[in-house]
């Protein structure tokens, strides 16, 4: 008994003491070219979407700020992480607000419960497209209930309305709970890895994906950077 | 000079010449054979089997939706819609939940009554049973059937007499939860949406209109008020018409089925006599509190704005 007990010790121990010496991974995507203007989105078909936006709102599908910074790049640990398959707890949402899809990606784990909500006046349906998993097709009329769902199947799904054809968006379901989107000028930050070797994707809608392997050795701090070319057209 | 610019030329033309006969061979002969899983079917007491729809197939089924099922039949190419992909499982009339199979009632059904508006014939020809081995051969081509059971078909309340009442309250249902947006005001398929739609595989699809067609007229998944009330509770996977069932009580449902048959302008219904008998006006929806306590909303404008 006691040398259970023990080994228990040990065993929390060597769980926290891991925990203890976990390294990051952060860094900045950028582009290099010049990125397609992104299109204005007429939305005076839908007066109750189209007032909320004191200027008209463009397509998002390449989202830039200074200093050539990407946003919305998923990065994520691809291969190396210990953890895969603990699904995360938390509840993610995926609001439909003012026409538009906030987040416009959002990552989460196989089998992880995400929440869709309706904030605008107006009907939606949302349509999520995958290949690999299941397709369904929902309508969510103004002041209904959120829609949960989850995924059991590792993939890239687009996202889309038909009411309104303008709005897009994406699932990204994947095997690993170290992710991050690309956010306030292309940073991101991978925490919470144990010493080991990674393999680190950064994935953008348009630009496709990119890898960079890496090795935490202890409590530290890794910068990995990634550099897209931007499509003219 | 000449004569060794002309070995030059003749030097090129062999070299493309062997190019041309080095690239790969266009794959002629046989096609790798179908593996017929043995999967089955069942509709009531008659159990249909993969194998001996193998020939029916072939001969009836393929030229559309292809040896592999996957849509890629040598007609294919000329039809709109596009016949049903088999390897994905996404089925449009089932009586069960989006993003469910459908049941095997569901596949013997659809191959009995054809797909209006498609190039799906009316396959009354075939006797049950092989309907039935069809339903069981279709199944082949995708996993899921392997992993998954059909969902449980919804549950469908008796249908409520037909009011004038139901059909006011139909349409501030129809009003309130957008189905014009696709399908326009008066059920022509020419709302605002209408024009940017695609299905699926992103062909361009266009809305059901209810105006069209005389006495005949049919849905896409049924002729009958439960077949109405199934196409917009289950939704009508792999287009943009999705499912309501989450949204829309059971009575509720009913009274939009006796609104959505008075758009079928041309064709005889009790829903067609009972507003015939109001002097065709279907008077604004009153709301008498609950349960229907979101339904004052109905008649706004279609801005939907406050």
């Amino acid at each position: 008994m006691r040398r259970k007990k023990t080994l228990l010790a040990l065993l929390t121990m060597l769980a926290c003491s891991s925990l203890m010496f976990a390294g990051t991974v952060s860094g900045k995507v950028t582009y290099t070219g010049t990125p397609v203007r992104q299109k204005p989105i007429d939305m005076s078909k839908e007066p109750s979407c189209a007032k909320q936006h004191a200027t008209p709102i463009t397509t998002e599908t390449v989202v830039t700020g200074p200093n050539n910074a990407l946003d919305n790049v998923v990065v994520y640990i691809s291969s190396g992480a210990p953890d895969d398959g603990q699904v995360p707890s938390q509840t993610i949402t995926y609001t439909q607000k003012g026409c538009q899809y906030i987040p416009h990606v959002l990552p989460m784990h196989v089998d992880q419960e995400f929440e869709i909500l309706n904030d605008d006046q107006t009907s939606h349906n949302i349509h999520p497209q995958p290949k690999i998993n299941v397709e369904w097709n929902k309508s969510q009329p103004p002041g209904t209930p959120p829609i949960k769902e989850k995924y059991d199947k590792p993939e890239f799904i687009p996202v889309k309305c038909n009411i309104h054809p303008w709005m897009h968006g994406w699932f990204v379901v994947l095997k690993t709970s170290h992710f991050d989107v690309s956010k306030d000028g292309g940073d991101f930050k991978l925490p919470d890895l144990p010493p080991g070797k990674y393999t680190v994707t950064a994935w953008h809608e348009d630009y496709g994906t990119q890898t960079a392997d890496v090795t935490i050795t202890g409590s530290e701090t890794k910068d990995v950077n990634f550099t897209f070319k931007a499509k003219a057209y | 000079m000449r004569f060794s610019s002309a070995i030059l030329v003749i030097a090129i033309l062999g070299l493309l010449t062997a190019l041309a006969f080095a690239q790969d061979e266009p794959v002629v002969g046989p096609k790798p054979p179908v593996v017929v899983k043995p999967m089955e079917s069942h509709i009531g007491n008659i159990t249909g089997h993969a194998v001996d729809a193998k020939s029916d197939y072939r001969r009836y089924c393929a030229g559309c939706h292809g040896d592999y099922g996957d849509a890629n039949g040598e007609n294919a190419v000329w039809l709109d819609p596009k016949p049903r992909d088999f390897t994905i499982a996404t089925f449009k009339c089932r009586s069960t939940l989006t993003g469910t199979l459908p049941t095997d009632q569901d596949l013997f059904d659809t191959i009995g009554r054809g797909l209006t508006n498609s190039n799906m014939p009316i396959w009354n020809t075939f006797t049950k049973q092989q309907r039935a081995d069809l339903v069981a051969y279709i199944k082949i081509f995708s996993p899921r059937w392997d992993k998954e059971k059909a969902g449980t078909p919804i549950s469908i309340p008796a249908e409520p007499p037909v009011t004038i009442e139901s059909i006011s309250h139909g349409q501030a249902l129809f009003a309130k939860l957008e189905c014009w947006k696709c399908h326009g005001t008066h059920g022509e398929g020419d709302g605002p949406s209408a024009s940017t739609l695609t299905d699926s595989k992103d062909n361009p699809i266009r809305p059901y209109n209810f105006a069209l067609g005389g006495n005949d007229s049919r849905f896409k998944c049924g002729s009958t008020n439960q077949d109405i009330y199934k196409i917009f509770m289950t939704g009508v996977d792999g287009t943009p018409m999705p499912s309501f069932a989450d949204v829309i009580q059971p009575n509720d449902a009913w009274d939009l089925v006796h609104f959505l048959r008075t758009l079928q302008v041309h064709r005889h219904s009790k829903e067609n006599e009972v507003l015939m008998g109001a002097h065709g006006v279907i008077p604004p929806y009153q709301d008498k509190g609950a349960p229907h306590a979101a339904a004052p909303a109905d008649n706004k404008a279609p801005d939907g704005g406050q």
